[in-house]
């Protein structure tokens, strides 16, 4: 039997139409707009202005905070302006526009294909070398990795686990990096270790993808303390706390951390970023974006500048589908519904989903029958048939009770519901509001 | 190019809904309606089908003239309750109290309580409870199988093998002397015994408990908990005293036990929500059917028993939470 983590999950149709389309280097786009906050927490300063010029590698914005990261310039070219542009939230919010001229690269960059395995950095070399380079959580979530490498005082990682699930549908850029860059990839994964100064590490892969499981199993020998962990396809398996569960069976407690059960978590594409910062001297100034759909002529995968509109991507990948009636910023279970095709790629777009008109449309709500299958399928073991009417009828203290700061919002619950019912959505304002009535508490106190 | 749909996440859904687990249900319910038809021949087809055409006639009348709503009868939830009904009911039974327990299942069972996934009781229950109550004759004659095959009010009548060994057993009779007087275990499995439309053909219910499991449309939780439960008990009494008990095997196969196990206290809107709650719930289903078949004045009590626990079942999901993640305390570091 595989391993899994041990509560609820579901089995959404895997469509990862993409899977074996190498990656492609997309070309350098006229224009980038780059966002100051696509991380989590403060957005970066903008150190340019209008007029300036500045190459690629250049720090353009400066991180405003420990939780915060740095913003390097994707291209060459002269500031436009730093303006206000609609990001994938959907809100206008503040962003550097470059005009590209040419590609010019800041020199110390080593942009050879060369494999640097020597490790020569001490561990807090590494830490702030990650922390310069801008590296946040490439899985999607854009935490600052750098502050995931430096446990609070009294908290010790023993093992590092390092997230190749992909259990979103559809989407392929891990698989891909895992297949084509997996030296590079063990290489990052001992810088991690290093910097984090454990002697295990367990790569977790589901066995929908069993190439990338035989390749970094067969990568992996060479290395003293990593080990591939296959594990049963079940969403929400990349998940931190599912992960950990899965791969270790360790259960980090309700509102605690990873580091709480000794472990740390990192997504292939940071450990790959990782690398390249150490060893290379790159800052994150691209990624591989999975460009996908049922009706999209070419699924692709793209090493894309940040800052590149979703239009050249989809472009790249054979055009907007007629039938297109949602386009999604991250894969289908967790990803963002795009308000344009001229939102920009940020650190944490992992893919580009096009979505055809009659699957774009939510189905029509019914009553809840009580069947019980939210419960069965919610990961945290929380009831989301009683959360949902809770949120609706603003009972803020019963929320709080029934755990509901718990919920990792992967959707399953909504994903299942008979009744189509949008229980995911009410559990987020049950969220938003039992957090910041918590925060007000704490504030008083 | 289309308008673009924003909302929020996910942007995908099974495909599940509430057609595809109340047809899920009906069908699962066929091989019992075949067996039903195969012992009793046309009383079954009668019962069955003016207790299934009732019941969504009086749902569809109450939503759309007293409601004045649309009437969803396409959902399949009053097909479920009818044919649930009649399964619960002898196949001479006489078509106007059909017609009244349809009635008080839809209208007080169920649509009182504001419709689908709102009823605390099963409705199907509590529409056959209520014509125990007013009707105990009519409603505890019982057509013998196969024998009764051609006709329907007047067919033959004799007696379940349950009120045999509990009249026997309350004489004092030795439980091996009456075992004599029943049909042989393989043959109550297969149905051939005096019951209810649905209830007696243990095979054919077990093939639509399988089809449910499959298609998930419920967990073995509950009818573990009930078969599971029952089997305990009895199994003890039995054992205590072999003579004055009837052992598991006999409890199991007959009367309501599999029909009620399977698919009327797995009602969604009457059974708990939490596995952990659902085992109680199946286990105090279990013990009361028990406790009214060997103490009580009925030779059969799994619809009390079933109702008994859907009234418990708030005060279960209140107390009774799903196991929740990090419960298990986290593994020591070495």
């Amino acid at each position: 039997m595989l391993k899994t983590f041990s509560l609820g999950g579901v089995h959404p149709a895997e469509n990862k139409r993409s899977a074996n389309s190498p990656i492609e280097v997309l070309p350098v786009p006229p224009v980038v707009s780059i966002p100051l906050a696509q991380h989590i927490g403060a957005p970066a300063q903008a150190l340019v202005k209008k007029g300036d010029e500045v190459k690629v590698g250049q720090v353009i914005a400066q991180s405003a905070g420990f939780v915060s990261a740095n913003i390097h310039s994707p291209v060459s070219g002269k500031v436009a302006k730093v303006d206000q542009v609609v990001d994938a939230s959907g809100y206008r919010k503040a962003a550097i526009i470059i005009n590209t001229e040419g590609d010019e690269w800041v020199e110390d960059i080593d942009r050879s294909a060369i494999l640097v395995k020597e490790i020569t950095a001490s561990p807090e070399a590494i830490v702030k070398k990650i922390g310069e380079a801008g590296i946040v959580g490439l899985g999607g979530a854009t935490f600052p990795a750098h502050v995931k490498l430096s446990p609070p005082p009294g908290k010790t990682c023993d093992v590092l686990i390092i997230n190749g699930v992909e259990c979103e549908p559809y989407l392929t850029s891990d698989h891909r990096l895992m297949l084509e860059k997996g030296e590079e990839l063990l290489v990052g994964i001992r810088l991690l270790m290093t910097a984090l100064n454990v002697k295990e590490a367990i790569i977790g892969i589901e066995n929908n993808k069993p190439d990338a499981i035989a390749h970094m199993e067969k990568l992996a020998s060479e290395y003293e303390g990593i080990r591939v962990q296959p594990l049963k396809v079940q969403y929400p398996q990349g998940g931190e706390k599912q992960l950990i569960d899965a791969c270790m069976g360790r259960q980090v407690p309700s509102g605690k951390l990873p580091i709480e059960v000794g472990a740390v978590v990192h997504n292939v594409g940071t450990a790959y970023a990782v690398y390249e910062a150490v060893q290379k001297n790159k800052p994150l100034i691209e990624r591989i974006v999975t460009v996908t759909g049922l009706s999209l002529a070419r699924p692709a995968n793209f090493l894309t500048r940040i800052g590149t509109p979703i239009s050249a991507l989809i472009e790249a990948a054979g055009g907007l589908p007629d039938d297109t009636g949602k386009i999604i910023g991250g894969g289908p279970m967790m990803g963002k519904a795009l308000t344009s095709t001229e939102i920009p790629v940020t650190k944490g777009t992992s893919g580009v989903l096009l979505m055809p008109q009659p699957l774009a449309s939510r189905k029509p709500v019914d009553p809840c029958i009580r069947c019980a299958k939210c419960v069965s399928v919610c990961p945290m073991g929380l009831s989301p048939y009683l959360l949902m009417p809770l949120a609706e009828r603003a009972i803020w203290d019963r929320a709080e009770e029934e755990n509901v700061m718990d919920c990792i919002e992967c959707g399953s619950c909504s994903f299942t519901c008979p009744s189509s019912r949008p229980l995911l959505d009410y559990i987020r304002l049950g969220k938003a509001k039992v957090g910041q009535i918590m925060r007000s508490r704490t504030a008083k106190a | 190019m289309n308008k673009l749909i924003v909302s929020p996440s996910p942007h995908v859904h099974s495909g599940d809904s509430v057609q595809k687990n109340m047809y899920g249900v009906l069908l699962a319910l066929v091989p019992a309606l075949a067996a039903s038809v195969w012992f009793f021949g046309l009383g079954a087809l009668i019962v069955t089908l003016t207790s299934v055409l009732a019941c969504v006639l009086f749902e569809h009348l109450i939503q759309k003239y007293l409601l004045k709503k649309q009437s969803t009868i396409m959902d399949g939830s009053a097909a479920v309750t009818g044919l649930l009904l009649a399964f619960n009911l002898p196949t001479n039974i006489p078509l106007g109290l059909i017609i009244i327990g349809a009635a008080i299942a839809i209208g007080m069972g169920k649509m009182s309580f504001g419709g689908l996934g709102q009823n605390p009781f099963n409705p199907a229950l509590v529409g056959r409870v209520f014509l125990l109550i007013s009707f105990p004759v009519q409603m505890t004659s019982w057509p013998v199988p196969i024998a009764a095959r051609g006709a329907y009010i007047d067919a033959v009548t004799g007696p379940t093998p349950l009120s045999v060994v509990k009249e026997g057993l309350s004489a004092g009779r030795p439980f091996s002397e009456l075992t004599a007087e029943i049909p042989s275990y393989l043959n109550l499995f297969m149905g051939q015994m005096g019951g209810s439309a649905g209830e007696v053909a243990g095979v054919a219910l077990l093939l639509g408990l399988l089809y449910m499991l499959i298609k998930k449309i419920v967990t073995w939780h509950i009818p573990v908990a009930v078969v599971g439960s029952i089997a305990v008990f009895t199994g003890v009494l039995h054992l205590s005293d072999p003579q004055a008990y009837a052992g598991p095997l006999f409890h199991l196969l007959t009367g309501g036990v599999l029909l009620g196990a399977f698919f009327m206290a797995t009602d969604y809107a009457s059974s708990p929500m939490s596995k952990r709650g659902m085992l109680l719930y199946g286990a105090g289903i279990g013990i009361i059917t028990v406790l009214i078949r060997i103490y009580g004045s009925y030779p059969e009590g799994v619809s009390f028993a079933i109702l008994i626990m859907n009234a418990f079942t708030p005060l279960i999901d209140k107390y009774i939470k799903p196991k929740r993640f990090g419960e298990k305390p986290a593994v020591q570091k070495a």
